[in-house]
Parts: C-alpha cells; sequence; structure tokens
C-alpha cells in the first residue's frame, strides 16, 4: 500500500489529488451479526458502478448464529477490484477491516506486508480479546507491527453520528458497518447514492433506521474527508477497467447458472422443472429459480436427494426439462438414478456445486474433488457427458450448453460448478436474448415407423415421445432394451450393442463442441498448465505473470471434460511438460493420462481454498528452470 | 404395439400389450391386471393419456402389460417419478404400481411423502407379505415368525400396515382389496381414480410361490364372509354369511368390537355406520385383524382435498399474471446496471 519513500507518486488524470491504484484487495470481517456481507455488497456496488472490474467472495461461518465474538462466528467479505482484467479474488489483502479481535485474529494472516488494518477498538475488550484467544491486546503489543493500522473508536463515532435518532444503544451501534463503509467509499473515492437508496428502500418500513444508517455512513465518509488521517491513510483512486461496451450487472456464478438455465430451457422452447433438495452449498440455485415462476420455472423441494433428481426424470419423462442440483453427498445418493436417465436416454441436468469431501467434509469450502464421482460414480457403463463452468459469469453460458447436449443428445448432462463459484460475484454483460443460441426441442408426434429406441442417424439419438400423444404409447425403464423395439432384452448381441450405441452416443458429443483452445501462450512449447473448473482465474493470473517473466508457458483450460475436445490429446503431445492444478488430490490428470498416455504431473491442494496467483507462479518457475520432461 | 385411438369406447383388451405376461401361472398379478384393464375401459380411459409408473419387483413388471404409456424406474422411487410427471403434466392420469417391499420398505420415505403432498395419482400397493422377485424373502409386511430364507428362524421384525401408514402419512383416500375379489376391486379402483388426490389401495396379493395361502384366513371363500367387513359410506358395518355380525364402538375403551344382531339385547341401531370422511374411523377399521376381527374391505376413508399438482400451477399461474408472463430480456437485466461505452 504505501509507496517506498522516494519514488514518485503515481495520479489519476480523473483525480489529481488522489493517489492512484491499478488493482485492491479489502477484505471486510467482522462477527456474524456485524453486517460484513452487506457491507461488502455495497461497496461492490458502489465500485461496479464507476466501471472497475471486480470479482469478491463471502466467507461466512458455517454455524447460523455462531456465538458472537468467537473465532468461528467470524463473516468475511472480499473483494478484488482493479482497473485491469481481475480473475481471482486475491492472493493477499491491501487492506483489512476487522471489527472485532476476532475477525482480527482470523484474517491478519491474509494481510500482505505493509498493508492497512483498519480496527474498531472500542471492540477490544478483555472479554473479546479473551473469546478470540489473544493474550494480550494486539493492539499494544507488536503482534502488528508488519501493517499499518489505523485505530478508530468506530462504535463511538457511530453513536455520535446516529444519537439525534433516539434509538437503543443496541440498535445505534447496528449501523457500525455503515460508518466504517462511509470511511472506505471516501479513501477509494466512491459515490454514496446507491447505497443510501439501498438503504431507503430497504427501510421503508422504519425511517429511523434507514437515517441512522445513511447519518453513519456519512459520518464515516466526512470523517475520512477531515479528519487527520495518520500520513499511510491515503485517499486513492482505481481508474475504470476497459470493458467491452454494453449493459453489466454482478452476478454471483449461482444467479448466473439460474438465468443460464432458464435461458436455455427457453432456448429449447421447454417448461424447467427443478427437483433439489436443500444441501450447501447448492440450495441458493433452489432459492434463485423458486423465484423465477413468471417464466414458467417449477421448483420442487423433495424430500431427499434420490426424490429430487426423480422427480426431474419424471418431468424430462412428460416433456419438460428436469433438473437436479446438489452436492458430492447428494449426487453420491443420486447415481442409481441418474444410471436410470442414462438408460431410458433421457434429457436431465444434474448441477454439482462441489465442496471439501469424502462425507460431510467441510460443507462451506471449495474442492473440486467430484470430477470422477461425476464421470464414473454409476453402476454399469453408464457414460454421461460432463462439463464445468470456469468463472461465475461463465456459468451462464455452461448452463446453456448442458441444456443444448442433453435435449440433443437425450441424456442427462453433468455441470460442475464449485463452492467458490457459487458464491463469488463478478460483473457480468448481460447478453441480449436474440443472440442467445436456438435449438426447439421436436417431440415425436407421428406414430408412423414409432419405436421408443428408434435413433437420429447422426446424433444416435432417440425420439423424446411425451406421454400424451396418440399412437406413441410405449414402456421404457432400466431393464435392458432390445435395439429400436425397446422391448425388455436378455439377448447377450444385444446387450452388447446397446452398451455400444450408449458409449458412441456419448463419444460422438465431441464432434460436436468447440475445439480445445489454448488460452494464452502458444500451442506448443515447454510448459502447458491444463487446468478445469474455478482454477481458470489463479491460473490465467500466474500463467501470465509468468509469460510477462519470459517463461516458455502455456494455458489450457478444459470445459468439456467428458467427452474431451477431438483435438486435446494432439494439443497436449505438443509440449514437454503438463501441469495440472487441481483443487482435488489429482483427479483430470489421472484422467488425461490414462486417455492420452502423456507424462502429465498433477498439483494439488485441498485446504477449502482456491489456489493462489503465487502458489501456481512458483510451480511454473519451477518447473522452467528444470526443464525436459519430468 | 403402436396403434392409433380407435372411436369407439376402448375395451379391457384394448389396454393389452403383445408382450407374454411373466408371472407365475395362479399369481394374483393377473387378476389385478385383469380388474385395471376392465377399470380402464369402464372409466373411459385414453390409452395416451394414462401412465403407469413403477419400481422394481413382481408388481412393477405391470407397465409391460398395459398397452399406454409406462415407465418401470427404480426400487422404490416410483412416487418421486410420478410426482414429477404430473408436476411437469397436471393433465396426464397417472398410476403408481408398487408391492410391500418397494412402497413400504426401499420406498417408504416417498410414499409418505407422495400421500402427505397429496399428489394426484392412483397408488396401487400389491401386498403379498413377501420378497417374490428376489425369491421368498421377508417383508416389511411380513407377520412376526415369518420364516423365510433371510430369517430361518423366523422373522423378529413387527410389521407395517399399509393403509394404517396410508392415513398416518395424512393419505386423503385408502381402500383395500382382495385380488380374487373382482367385483370389489374393480369398485375399489374406479373410486381411487375418481378421487382428487393421492388415492391409495391396498390389495391383498397371494403369491402362489413363496408366501401361498398368507391372507387365507380371511380370503378363502368358505369363511371369507365371516372374515372380512365391506366398508361402504353410510352404510352399517355389518358381515357375515347372513350380515348377523356388526362392528360396534366400545366407548369405555374407545375400540371397536364384534356384536352379533339378536344376541344380548343387540339391534342394528348399536351397529357404527361406515362414515368414509371419518379418519379416526378408519383408522380403527384399518387396524382390525383376523382371527379376533374381520378384516376390513372397502373404502375406509374418502376425503378430498386439493392435489398438490394443482396448488403448484396454481401458484405458478397467479404469479404469472401478476408480473405479466415475466420476460427473459427484463430477467437478465434485472437488479442493478450500468452502462460502459
Amino acid at each position: 500500500m504505501t509507496a517506498p519513500p522516494n519514488t514518485p507518486v503515481p495520479t489519476s488524470a480523473a483525480a489529481p489529488d488522489r493517489v492512484l491504484s491499478e488493482e485492491v484487495v479489502i477484505r471486510f470481517a467482522g462477527d456474524s451479526g456485524d453486517g460484513m456481507q452487506l457491507t461488502g455488497t455495497q461497496f461492490t456496488l458502489e465500485t461496479a458502478l464507476v466501471g472497475n472490474d471486480l470479482i469478491t467472495f463471502p466467507d461466512y461461518p458455517a454455524e447460523i448464529r455462531a456465538p458472537a465474538g468467537t473465532t468461528f462466528g467470524v463473516s468475511a467479505f472480499q473483494i478484488h477490484f482493479g482497473a485491469t482484467d481481475i480473475k481471482t479474488a486475491g492472493d493477499e489483502l491491501n487492506v483489512l477491516i476487522a471489527m472485532n479481535p476476532a475477525a482480527l485474529k482470523v484474517n491478519i494472516k491474509d494481510l500482505g506486508t505493509g498493508g492497512l488494518v483498519v480496527v474498531d477498538t472500542a471492540a477490544f475488550t478483555d472479554r473479546n480479546l479473551a473469546k478470540a484467544g489473544f493474550d494480550g491486546n494486539p493492539l499494544d503489543d507488536d503482534t502488528l507491527a508488519p501493517y499499518q493500522v489505523l485505530k478508530l473508536d468506530i462504535a463511538r463515532l457511530t453513536l455520535e453520528a446516529v444519537k439525534e435518532f433516539g434509538l437503543s444503544q443496541k440498535e445505534a451501534l447496528r449501523s457500525r458497518n455503515m460508518w466504517t463503509l462511509g470511511l472506505m467509499l471516501w479513501i477509494y473515492g466512491r459515490d454514496r447514492k446507491a447505497t443510501t437508496a439501498w438503504l431507503e428502500k430497504k427501510f421503508a418500513n422504519r425511517p429511523e433506521i434507514a437515517k441512522a444508517n445513511i447519518a453513519a455512513l456519512n459520518a464515516g465518509h466526512a470523517f475520512g474527508e477531515t479528519a487527520e488521517m495518520p500520513a499511510f491513510v491515503q485517499s486513492r483512486v482505481v481508474d475504470p477497467a476497459e470493458l467491452a461496451p454494453g449493459v453489466y450487472r454482478t452476478v454471483t456464478g449461482t444467479d448466473a447458472l439460474a438465468l443460464g438455465l432458464v435461458a436455455g430451457a427457453q432456448s429449447a422452447g421447454l417448461a424447467i422443472m427443478l427437483g433439489s433438495y436443500p444441501i450447501t452449498p447448492a440450495s441458493p440455485l433452489l432459492h434463485s429459480l423458486a423465484k423465477l415462476k413468471e417464466l414458467g420455472v417449477i421448483t420442487f423441494q423433495a424430500e431427499d436427494e434420490i426424490a429430487a433428481i426423480c422427480s426431474a426424470i419424471g418431468a424430462s419423462y412428460a416433456g419438460a426439462l428436469g433438473v437436479t442440483s446438489s452436492s458430492g453427498p447428494g449426487i453420491a445418493l443420486k447415481g442409481e438414478a441418474l444410471g436410470l436417465a442414462v438408460s431410458v436416454e433421457l434429457p436431465l441436468i444434474v448441477v454439482n456445486s462441489q465442496r471439501a469431501g469424502p462425507s460431510t467434509g467441510m460443507p462451506t469450502k471449495t474442492e473440486q474433488s467430484d470430477l470422477l464421482q461425476a464421470m464414473y460414480g454409476r453402476n454399469g457403463d453408464a457414460p454421461v457427458p460432463v462439463i464445468a463452468a470456469s468463472t461465475p459469469t461463465d456459468c451462464f453460458d455452461v448452463a446453456i450448453e448442458a441444456v443444448r447436449l442433453a435435449t440433443k443428445y437425450m441424456t442427462p448432462v453433468m455441470l460442475l460448478t464449485d463452492g467458490y463459484l457459487a458464491n463469488a460475484a463478478e460483473p457480468w454483460r448481460v447478453p441480449n436474448v436474440v443472440d442467445l443460441p436456438r435449438f426447439p426441442v421436436r417431440f415425436r408426434t407421428d406414430p408412423e415407423g414409432f419405436h421408443p429406441f428408434v435413433r437420429h442417424e447422426e446424433t444416435l439419438a432417440r425420439w423424446w415421445a411425451i406421454p400424451g400423444t396418440p399412437g406413441l404409447e410405449h414402456r421404457v425403464g432400466g431393464l435392458e432394451k432390445a435395439y429400436d423395439s425397446g422391448h425388455i432384452s436378455y439377448d447377450p448381441a444385444n446387450h452388447q450393442r446397446m452398451t455400444d450405441v450408449r458409449t458412441k452416443r456419448i463419444a460422438n458429443i465431441a464432434r460436436d463442441i468447440p475445439a480445445q483452445r489454448v488460452e494464452q501462450g502458444p500451442e506448443r512449447g515447454h510448459l502447458a498448465l491444463v487446468g478445469w473448473g474455478s482454477t481458470f482465474g489463479p491460473v490465467y493470473q500466474a500463467v501470465n505473470q509468468a509469460r510477462r517473466e519470459g517463461i516458455d508457458v502455456s494455458q489450457i483450460h478444459v470445459r468439456y471434460l467428458h467427452p474431451f475436445p477431438e483435438n486435446l490429446g494432439a494439443l497436449l503431445g505438443q509440449f514437454d511438460r503438463v501441469l495440472v492444478p487441481e483443487m482435488n488430490a489429482g483427479q483430470l490428470v489421472q484422467v488425461l493420462r490414462s486417455t492420452f498416455l502423456v507424462p502429465a504431473e498433477g498439483l494439488n491442494k485441498v485446504e477449502g481454498k482456491p489456489f493462489k496467483i503465487r502458489e501456481l507462479l512458483e510451480a511454473i518457475r519451477a518447473r522452467a528452470s528444470e526443464g525436459g520432461s519430468p | 404395439m403402436t396403434t392409433t385411438t380407435p372411436p369407439v369406447p376402448l375395451t379391457p383388451k384394448d389396454f393389452a400389450t403383445d408382450q407374454e405376461v411373466r408371472w407365475c401361472p395362479g399369481c394374483g398379478d393377473y387378476a389385478i391386471l385383469k380388474a385395471i384393464q376392465k377399470t380402464l375401459a369402464e372409466i373411459g380411459a385414453s390409452r395416451e393419456n394414462t401412465v403407469f409408473v413403477s419400481g422394481i419387483g413382481c408388481a412393477a413388471r405391470f407397465p409391460y402389460y398395459a398397452d399406454t404409456f409406462g415407465f418401470h424406474t427404480i426400487h422404490g422411487r416410483a412416487p418421486a417419478i410420478a410426482t414429477g410427471v404430473k408436476l411437469a403434466n397436471p393433465d396426464l392420469d397417472v398410476w403408481v404400481m408398487t408391492g410391500d417391499g418397494d412402497g413400504l420398505s426401499i420406498g417408504g420415505n416417498h410414499m409418505l411423502h407422495v400421500l402427505r403432498r397429496n399428489v394426484n395419482v392412483q397408488i396401487v400397493l400389491f401386498n403379498n407379505e413377501i420378497y417374490g422377485l428376489t425369491k421368498g424373502q421377508y417383508s416389511p409386511t411380513s407377520p412376526r415368525g415369518q420364516r423365510s430364507p433371510s430369517t430361518p428362524q423366523g422373522s423378529v421384525d413387527n410389521p407395517v400396515s399399509p393403509a394404517a401408514f396410508a392415513l398416518g402419512a395424512g393419505g386423503r383416500f385408502v381402500a383395500r382389496a382382495v385380488d380374487t375379489q373382482q367385483k370389489e376391486l374393480v369398485e375399489v379402483l374406479k373410486r381411487a381414480h375418481a378421487h382428487d388426490g393421492a388415492s391409495f389401495v391396498e390389495i391383498f396379493q397371494n403369491c402362489i410361490v413363496f408366501n401361498d395361502a398368507a391372507f387365507a384366513e380371511f380370503t378363502d371363500r368358505k369363511i371369507a364372509a365371516d372374515n372380512q367387513v365391506l366398508a361402504e359410506h353410510g352404510k352399517p358395518l355389518l358381515f357375515g354369511e347372513d350380515k348377523r355380525l356388526g362392528l360396534r364402538l366400545d366407548r369405555r375403551s374407545l375400540s371397536l368390537e364384534v356384536v352379533t344382531l339378536g344376541e344380548d339385547g343387540v339391534g342394528e341401531d348399536d351397529v357404527l355406520v361406515h362414515d368414509e370422511r371419518n379418519r379416526v374411523l378408519a383408522s380403527l377399521l384399518a387396524q382390525l385383524e383376523p382371527p379376533a376381527f374381520p378384516m376390513a374391505i372397502g373404502v375406509l376413508y374418502c376425503d378430498p382435498a386439493e392435489p398438490y399438482e394443482r396448488a403448484v400451477h396454481n401458484q405458478l399461474s397467479a404469479v404469472k399474471a401478476k408480473r405479466q408472463n415475466g420476460d427473459l430480456a427484463a430477467l437478465l437485466k434485472g437488479g442493478r446496471t450500468w452502462i460502459v461505452k
């Protein structure tokens, strides 16, 4: 944050009195009850409105109402914003807001040396210090020596700001977060209009609360403007990022996924029926879709994970787009029913918002360790297409693609996201509806020559023949079916033929998806980093940095995990070394090695958090200096 | 197999497929198949709008033998799949064909929820008190002491009563029938079909191979009259060869007792009159067991309420009307937006 002595301070043409920053990472941290998520969300909105690129990531406790002041009750919201292309939530913090000792304790290790920490001194009582596990008061000893510390009695300043509204002390102190937000908005030269409007709307029924919060917000801002701040607290400016022209909004991966499913269903001309059972971190998709009834979306909160997928299969059987959504443990329960959908060849979208496993694991922490489950987690030879989203906004496109594949090939499609993507947010250029792909479904209506398993010559997909269509009465089920007629068959040659056609139908999808491209760097060379899913951001930044350092490294990011794009094997063969970073113990790397016989090497991390750019950069540098094949 | 709908009313035969029926000779399932085909013809069902959904087990083979739409799914899950079918297209006429193992063991949870939600489907549970397809293990309805390959010394499980379960789950139509008593069976199936909401029909079905004569103590023709009471709405609960036996409420113990008309001053006024809207009475009837009591068959309970899928679609329509049918473009641009030039 602080410039070394004798270096000229960069400034922006737009705000010559402010110090120019290229990019900033801020984390708002406090107790669950301190309103940090709202504070972060409002800061994000004001930041988006000035045109910065950004990514946000919330980190809240698993406990619904954790005891106040404890380390496990700390709730945090991180935002990385800048004038450049922002692709991760940020490696290390430039600014930490710690509303109490527990928030400081949990988060201080992520603050970069020299970074700014803002604390509310009023919260650093003996009792709170003890709850957070501090022996002494870190504000008085050398715990914070590596950082710039801004100690403010935010509680007192807030109480003063809102005293005219006659609130109880408890109610008045709830505005501490808005005071802090006001100060941060001043530091970064942001507007307060959107937040003011939001507060007026949110507390429309309690105007005194709205007024108090707005007063606190303004007081925090005025404090920055007028108080004599230590020299290290400088007002800053972050210029707008160069974004493509258009209408923008911020979306989380969950928002984008819900919108993508609705758009995909419209492209196919189908109604959505989501069958789902609550599970972290997948439930927000159920909540999002439940709000979209006006677009004909039916949501069904089933009695369990099995009923959730079964209801979706039933809906697809009857001619809707069946969707089910869960996380790893729930997907495990859905396995048998997924096999039924494979066997009866019905479209179905299965969303897995992956979380740390095995078993219950760490529900609120991200991981990508369900790839092999997605690919192989069924009895029998039961191939399904598997595709993965790489960024929050990519969830929109991937959802549409999942619907296209499911309906065109009459197959369940496994769509992988994870806890990070589900919760992270970034700006999204809103597409024009007319530009969206269209792939209307044609149900079979002609009884002439109809058999339930007669296949399309090219796609090998069977007809979608739905109940209610005269003359198409037929029976399907999980028992092996005779080729064409669909009657039950135990004939050995028929089972071979049916297994082969099920495999081939899915394998052929490789011809109908884009060729694998290289995200950055040359198409042949010394080293390729091959990623999938939410590692996209950190891998992109690390490869970008390494290339600027002159290292011969390329980035390949795989969206289609089954089947792989047709050229992927040949492409990997063009590199001396292939490094596969994954938030698991080594899954894609195993599939790449077994599929293409390439000497791919894993780089694995399962700490419930995304890769840091630094970790990847170090791995790239190490392999660059080693040279040759491993 | 696939023919166009003829203009003339369909006959039971029109609902038969060309598939060879593969139940054991003498199986009670044949009688149930026949009764359903007769029911479909009598209610004027259309082939294309009728869907049979089943799970796994002998009963679950049913869809292959009815020339309608049919979905033979996975063990225990037919109620969940049927719920999805009805949500996607409430106009379809959906039957769930299940057994005691499929419906009350592996699928017990789904049975509970399809009933409490009141999805408008007909659930036909073939109760033979045994696992047939897996060759004779005891089932959740087998009586204590049932000897089977998995209980060589006899089962020590307490059985579940399907009808009592359905009532407890909040089912709003609960009926019983016997496979071989075609007349009552078809009547019960027609009533189940006419019922708006989830209807649950338990059929006592004889498994001739693994559990023959399991229900003989009340179905054997020689003694059936004295050991069955047919519940008919508005009629006294009388039974026996000459209808001289009846059910009376013992008010002190809140239980039913069997009385004989003309004995100890008992007259017809003492005998309970069946009220199919009375859940308490239905529960008392469902719990009667031979030999001390007759087995209650017929429509034990029928008290319709709004079916689940209708409530769901009504909500959908109300929101659509309020928000002018929604618009994808507006939705995509929802929330706070800004323009980059």
